[in-house]
Order: structure tokens, then sequence, then C-alpha cells
């Protein structure tokens, strides 16, 4: 059933945009095209934060990170090789997206540490840039609780991706 | 703030490196990251093309204006401005819709000019703050980057995590709501 999921949802709306008599093929060109912008626009990011990553890496700073916040993930279930994700994960999407898919490349994408990270990945959104957009939109200067409660929804999705992913996948 | 990240991660890297002596790796690391980042954004490309594509169809055909009919009940109990003030509801439940969709070129706008409805002053009333932790725990029913990353990666079964993810997204959403609603009982005594 899940199999199908995506295919019956191109289908579907293929279908759909034909009985309504709406423009199929030109609309999902247009879309198509607004993404590669998407993707030129992501790309120069992409580049500077993997190669911020990679040298992380590298340099065994990561290494360090994991050791460091090891105890603490430990505690509640999360694995320790997700420090650096979870840490940048609220602040910058393009990185976090970069230190995911290292993750699942130097890890495998098959393994708990990949998909605890693609989990992590698909669950969660970046907090901070959120609540800016949002609150620079509206013209709000007093937050009150949005931001720690914002911050409890990341932590629980990061404890729930580490638990579904074990429970889930053995 | 993104300079000081990336400077951070930067300066980071040069001291751990200095401290382990891995200043071969370190350089080789430097042009084999700007490579992988190319090869993400190739990756990332072609699914990214496809789906705002079904997305533009899917928002024209209706299938975000169905999607909300159906979760209106819930959309009132969390938004319950949204019962006498049917512009806002159009926004709230296509702004929803469009993330659950993992449309976010179409939640932004809808989800702003529902924050911009939902203000009175310049504080954030209770309302505002569900609208906003709802946003930033993301509800994707398709999670299209990711598998996107997963397939580049040569996985067979991209989308086998999608149960995973639904779960994590519900309860973090859940959670945010929860933790958002005893945050603003709280607030009214303070």
């Amino acid at each position: 059933m899940l199999d199908y999921l995506v295919p019956l949802v191109l289908l579907v709306t293929a279908l759909l945009a034909l009985g309504k008599r709406e423009q199929a093929y030109p609309l999902l060109l247009e879309g198509a095209s607004e993404g590669l912008g998407i993707v030129i626009s992501i790309l120069p990011s992409l580049i500077l934060l993997l190669t911020a990553v990679h040298m992380l890496r590298a340099s065994g700073a990561v290494s360090l990170l994991e050791q460091g916040l090891a105890p603490l993930f430990s505690l509640v279930g999360i694995p320790k090789e997700t420090a650096l994700l979870v840490l940048i994960r609220p602040i910058s999407g393009s990185a976090a997206l970069a230190v995911g898919a290292d993750l699942m490349a130097s890890y495998g994408v098959d393994s708990q540490i990949g998909r605890t990270a693609a989990v992590m990945l698909g669950s969660t959104e970046t907090t901070f840039y959120t609540i800016s957009v949002y609150f620079g939109a509206a013209g709000i200067r007093k937050t009150r609780y949005t931001l720690p409660a914002a911050l409890i929804a990341d932590f629980v999705g990061f404890f729930m991706a580490s638990l579904t992913v074990r429970l889930l996948y053995p | 703030m993104m300079s000081w990240i990336y400077a951070g991660m930067l300066l980071v890297s040069v001291l751990a490196a200095v401290h382990s002596h891995s200043g071969a790796a370190l350089s080789a690391a430097v042009l084999e990251g700007a490579g992988a980042g190319v090869t993400l954004a190739i990756t990332l490309a072609g699914p990214i093309c496809l789906w705002s594509g079904v997305g533009k169809l899917m928002d024209r055909v209706g299938i975000t204006h169905m999607l909300s009919v159906c979760l209106g009940p819930l959309l009132h109990r969390v938004f319950p401005s949204a019962r006498t003030n049917s512009a806002l509801a159009q926004e709230l439940s296509g702004n929803l819709c469009a993330n659950l969709l993992g449309l976010g070129n179409a939640a932004t706008p809808r989800g702003i000019r529902a924050a911009r409805l939902l203000t009175r002053d310049d504080q954030a009333n209770d309302e505002l703050c569900r609208l906003i932790v709802l946003n930033t725990a993301s509800i994707q029913l398709i999670p299209t980057s990711v598998a996107a990353i997963r397939s580049g990666l040569g996985c067979r079964t991209p989308f086998d995590i999608l149960p995973a993810v639904w779960i994590t997204s519900l309860c973090s959403a859940g959670m945010g709501l929860a933790a958002a609603w005893i945050f603003g009982k709280l607030w009214h005594h303070a």
C-alpha cells in the first residue's frame, strides 16, 4: 500500500487536472522550472556548507563534539553521531541538509544512524529561521513563549526519530 | 548569521586539525566537500523540480482545498478565531495543507497572511504562537528531499522511512502544541 503512495499521488493529481480541464502539462512544466530556480539558489550554499562539514569531520572536531555530547545523548537514546545534525537543524536548513546527507553517506542509508538522520531531517524544520520570518512579517516584538515551545517540539522530534528508527527498523 | 556559523565551523576545524595534526586530511576535505555540495544539489534537482511541478498542479486542482475540508474540525479547535473569521480559516488551512503536501513555496505566503490576520498588537498572542509552532514542527506527508538523498545514495526503498517520519512529526507537533498551551496558561498568571 505504502509502496503505491507516491505514484498514486502523481496519477490522481494528473487525472483530477484532466477532469477539471486544467492545462496539466504546462502547469507541471511551470512548477518544475520554479523548482530548478530553487535548486540553483541553494547550490552555492550547499557547496560552502558541505565544504565546512567535510572540514569539521576531517579535522576530528565532529568526533570531539560527539564524545563531548555522548553522555547527554545516550541518556535520552539519541545516537551521538547525529550530534552535529541536532545542533545545526534549528539554525540552517541547507547546513542540516549537508550534515544529514554526509551522515547517510558515511554510515550507509539503511544503517540505524543513516535512517535516524533521514527521519530527523524529514520531521523537523529550521525553527529559528521560520520564527524570524513569521514574526518579521507580522511585526511582532514580544515573542513570549514561542521559541521555547518550538524548541520542545524539535527536541521531541529528535528523540522520537531515534526511538521510531530503533523500533521500526531493528 | 550564516557568516558567523560558516566562519565558526572553519575556525573549529582548523583548531581541531592543529590539535590532532590532521592538516593534510583537512586540505583534502576542502576540495572533497565542495564537490560533494554539487553532487548533493544534482541529487536533489530532479525530485525538487518534479515535486514543485506536481505541487503547482495539486494546488490548482484543489487537493489543498479538499484536504482543508477534512482538517476543518481540528483547525477550529486549535484556532478558535477561525470559527468566526472565514478569511483567516482559509489562510490557516491553506498553510497547514501546503505544509502537509511539502509545498513550502505555497505554505509560507499563506502562513504569513494568516499570521497578519491573527496579529492585534506587537505581542504574539496564543493563536499566533500555535501557528508558528505548527510551522516549525514540519508536518509533511511525503518528505521528498530526504527521499531524494536516500535514493541518490543507492537506497532501493527511499520511502520506507515514511511511517517513522509520520509518527515523529505527529509527536513533535503534538508536544509543541501541548507545550504552547501550558506556557499560554502560565503566562496569563505571571
